[in-house]
């Protein structure tokens, strides 16, 4: 790697100085502006309405986004924004789970606000460097890499014409080239796409830490909704950001102590209990894989089925064996939790770096659950390929895998066929092909270069261009408001259709996670109860993205004092260590009540925002009937008991002597319904219109009636 | 190695301990920045100290523990980003947090403490 012809090719278009920063109570009160269109950097100071209205994180990023954005904007017209930044908790070293990052566009894939939450050093190396977040706009003529030394003050925009696209090797390249030396190398931060992003809507971010242990980046990603693609659409090649000095103390917290003792409390929960309950830290999210598998839940051959007789070759027995061993690792610093998993000299077998040796971040379980099960794959060597080339090449692993799922569907259905593939035998099971697909996105070619369009997408041209029936194809087509459904099988849960569909950005789970507490646990058995799971936790999750934290060390590891819990689902215990984090960093002087209301002022904005973008509304909250019930004569029969039973006891529908299909539309019918009027239960508890619509009362309720929401909201009324 | 040993069974709780440590290495007398503990239960007296077993060592996600070449586990300063992990994970709970502090602190087999010890409940031995 020769660092310094790379280097000596960069072409400075623009340098910009500050004055280093300071961080008073987790804000340091300024935003940074970068404009890579016509080189202009400048800053912005950080108001109270944002604090009080939006505290941070993602909240700030919507904010900005609304503002420069219209109702017209385009993902990939210049004005749209991508928009960085951790959160008044963040970069905190004590509590696990506090370095994340909070990115904020409006999607290439679903035409509105997507939002994603990603480790790496990236958010509070910023925050270091004297801002609360960074918004990037306009569109570069060529590539540039922008680079932030938080040490010095600068910030360069350069022209940057010669290093790799692909992450694991640019992100390599960029570590070298701004460290000053070995020792400096902790201090860096890269954030990249890859080629794939160049061509499909599902590009992501990688956002790398350095590992000082192996001596090699890592790299942690911003999956979803395609946020890599308006990265690269922007010509940005990579943000380096550097400052050396890290210290536990440098949010400048009111009540540092507080911090630490609630931080050590969790520490010693985890060292006593992971081992026995979730192993994150043994093998990461990975550990849930035969979990789902056993009760139904593991997405297989498009969402068709919740289980495989070969869910044994990729669980995570077998990946705990692939994975280094004896160094647990967080995404920031102070993660005990530390689910960070990387399979080491990892020989690759296709594609352009084949033979090469390389360090797999993962494998997740969203990755096994995407990559392998829902396509029919289980062979863990072929889900680490395929995670390592999605990373690299910066390709939202679960877009790929629901997208691919679909494809394979088709294609076994006949509405594709080899003809349209160029070649491609795309069945459910077929790895080399699925790894093809994917090396034709990265080189914008072929029948891969469509398939990156993701499923929304591909609906409309199976059925416009090929003959595909538009029925059975949104039926099994795996996508709402056009993000990719994530890798849990919500067909058996009412609850978890709910947790999908009635979300602001697209069924990813990060809203709620209620399958067990809903289908396992029968603990919210009316649709009051599951509107309540339906407010409660999309409001508590949320507060994780205003402050740069991560959800896992909030329930993947359960409290002693849990046992005695009357709601054991919330976990108070550590409710009340978020509370008490968020005051000891901030002075304010919250309650877990006033928690939830912080959240649902972002929360409603987000709603009116998608609103405002065209989207929003009841029609927009449907679910595809896959999601909901069998599709297929071949689905009913394989939960046939299930199935009859259920139309006898609950449907009132009498199941002997009818056939099949006869079945299915009774249950169907009875499904969606089921469906409605829990969405009419969750927007009253809401405080929405049964349309979707916040009322204007509710938001002055919760004192999110800017004159700008309202605005917006008075047309849909 | 040298480490610092126990026989809780003849512990008096006179806290001397506790005073000579802090007041050796932090130079006031103040039980909670002592690097050992004494802790009275109902009819037992519990020693907290590091045996130097290094379980902490790998706990560092920043390489800021270390044994250094008598054997002692050794925090750098200079490197640690005051995440206490070390401090939930040390089996032995002898690894301390003072508020005052943004670093840990813990034995490093220094003996002053053994030398106040009335009855030889803790005592300095080569292993
Ligand atoms: S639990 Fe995992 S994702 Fe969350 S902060 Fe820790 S290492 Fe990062
Ligand atoms: S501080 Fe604890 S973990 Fe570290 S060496 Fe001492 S006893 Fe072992
Ligand atoms: S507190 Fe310091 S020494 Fe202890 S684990 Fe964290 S960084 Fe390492």
């Amino acid at each position: 790697m020769n660092i310094e012809k790379l280097k000596s090719a960069h072409k400075l278009l623009c340098e910009y100085k500050y004055e280093l920063g300071k961080i008073e109570k987790g804000y340091t009160n300024r935003t940074l502006y970068i404009n890579v269109g016509d080189n202009t950097i400048s800053e912005k100071p950080v108001t109270q309405l944002m604090k009080d209205k939006f505290i941070g994180g993602k909240g700030f990023g919507l904010y900005y986004l609304w503002h420069a954005v219209t109702p017209k904007t385009k993902w990939n017209d210049p004005e749209n924004e991508i928009v960085i930044g951790s959160g008044p908790i963040g970069g905190i070293t004590q509590y696990p789970g506090a370095g994340k990052s909070l990115v904020c566009s409006i999607s290439p894939l679903t035409g509105m606000p997507i939002d994603s939450n990603v480790g790496g050093y990236f958010g509070p190396l910023l925050k270091f460097s004297g801002f609360d977040a960074l918004e990037l706009q306009g569109k570069a003529d060529k590539d540039v890499i922008i680079f932030i030394d938080g040490n010095k003050g600068t910030i360069t925009i350069e022209e940057a014409p010669e290093e790799a696209i692909d992450s694991h090797v640019l992100g390599e390249q960029l570590t070298e080239m701004y460290a000053e030396n070995e020792e400096d190398k902790r201090n860096i931060s890269v954030v990249s796409a890859g080629s794939a992003a160049n061509h499909a809507y599902m590009g992501l971010l990688n956002f790398t830490f350095y590992d000082v242990r192996r001596k090699q980046i890592r790299l942690k990603q911003a999956g979803r909704g395609g946020i890599g693609t308006v990265f690269r659409d922007k010509h940005i090649k990579a943000l380096v950001i550097r400052f050396a000095g890290v210290k536990g103390n440098l949010n400048n917290a009111d009540d540092q102590g507080k911090i630490n003792r609630t931080g050590i409390k969790l520490h010693k929960e985890i060292h006593d209990f992971d081992a026995q309950q979730c192993r994150m830290r043994q093998v990461g999210t990975a550990n849930i894989i035969e979990v789902m598998d056993q009760y139904d839940l593991l997405p297989t051959h498009n969402y068709k089925f919740g289980a495989h007789p070969d869910t044994h070759k990729i669980s995570s027995k077998v990946f705990t064996g692939m994975i280094t061993q004896n160094t647990p690792d967080g995404c920031w610093y102070g993660c005990s939790l530390s689910c960070a998993k990387a399979v080491d000299h990892f020989e690759l077998r296709t594609g352009p770096y084949k033979g090469q040796k390389v360090i797999v971040d993962g494998p997740e379980y969203e990755n096994a659950a995407g990559l392998g099960s829902n396509c029919g794959i289980f062979d863990p060597h072929d889900v680490l390929e395929l995670n390592f080339y999605c990373d690299t090449y910066a390709i939202d692993t679960i877009s790929y895998g629901t997208m691919t799922a679909f494809v394979m569907e088709c294609y076994e259905n006949g509405i594709i066929n080899k003809e349209i593939t160029g070649g491609l035998e795309l069945n459910f099971g077929n790895a080399d092909a699925s790894l093809e697909m994917l090396h034709q996105m990265a080189r914008g070619e072929g029948f891969g270069k469509l398939a990156g369009l993701g499923v929304r997408n591909l609906k409309r041209i199976f059925a416009e261009q090929y003959g595909g029936d538009p029925v059975f194809l949104n039926d099994i087509g795996m996508e709402q408001k056009g993000l990719e459904f994530s890798e849990y099988m919500p067909k058996e849960s009412l609850a978890q259709q709910g947790g999908y569909g009635l979300t602001n950005k697209g069924p990813q789970h990060d809203e709620a996670w209620l399958i067990f507490m809903d289908m396992v646990n029968n603990q919210i058995p009316t649709f009051e109860d599951k509107a309540e799971a339906l407010h409660y936790f999309p409001m508590f999750r949320t507060w994780f993205g205003l402050n740069g934290l991560c959800k896992l060390p909030w329930n993947d590891i359960i409290p002693a004092s849990n046992k005695h819990s009357n709601e054991p689902a919330k976990i108070p215990e550590h409710v009340q260590n978020y509370v008490d984090i968020f005051n000891g960093v901030t002075g304010k002087n919250i309650d877990k009540e006033q928690l939830i209301v912080q959240s649902e002022r972002v929360y409603n904005f987000q709603r009116i925002f998608n609103i405002r973008m065209g989207y929003g509304k009841r029609i927009h909250d449907a679910i595809p009937y896959r999601a909901m019930g069998p599709v297929t004569v071949e689905e009913y029969l394989s939960r046939a008991d299930r199935y009859d039973g259920q139309l006898k006891e609950l449907v009132g529908f009498n199941p002997e002597g009818k056939t099949t299909e006869e079945k299915m539309a009774a249950l169907r019918s009875y499904r969606e319904d089921q469906y409605q009027k829990l969405t009419d239960a969750v927007y009253k508890r809401r405080g929405w219109t049964m349309d979707g619509v916040p009322t204007i009362e509710h938001l002055q309720a919760i004192g999110m009636d800017l004159p700008e929401v309202i605005e917006v909201v008075k047309n849909h009324l | 190695m040298k480490v610092l040993k126990r026989k809780p069974e003849l512990c008096i709780a006179c806290h001397a301990c506790e005073s000579a440590c802090s007041n050796t290495w932090f130079k006031e007398d103040n039980a909670d920045k002592s690097c050992i503990k004494i802790k009275e239960e109902a009819n037992k007296n519990v020693i907290l100290s590091c045996t130097q077993c290094g379980e902490c060592i790998s706990i560092c996600q920043v390489e800021a523990i270390s044994r250094d070449k008598n054997g002692i586990v050794r925090i750098n300063k200079n490197a640690c980003v005051g995440c206490f992990m070390c401090v939930g994970f040390c089996p032995e709970l002898a690894m301390f947090m003072h508020d005052e502090y943004i670093e840990p602190f813990k034995c490093v087999a220094c003996g002053q403490c053994a030398k106040q010890c009335p009855t030889n409940a803790i005592y300095i031995e080569q292993e």
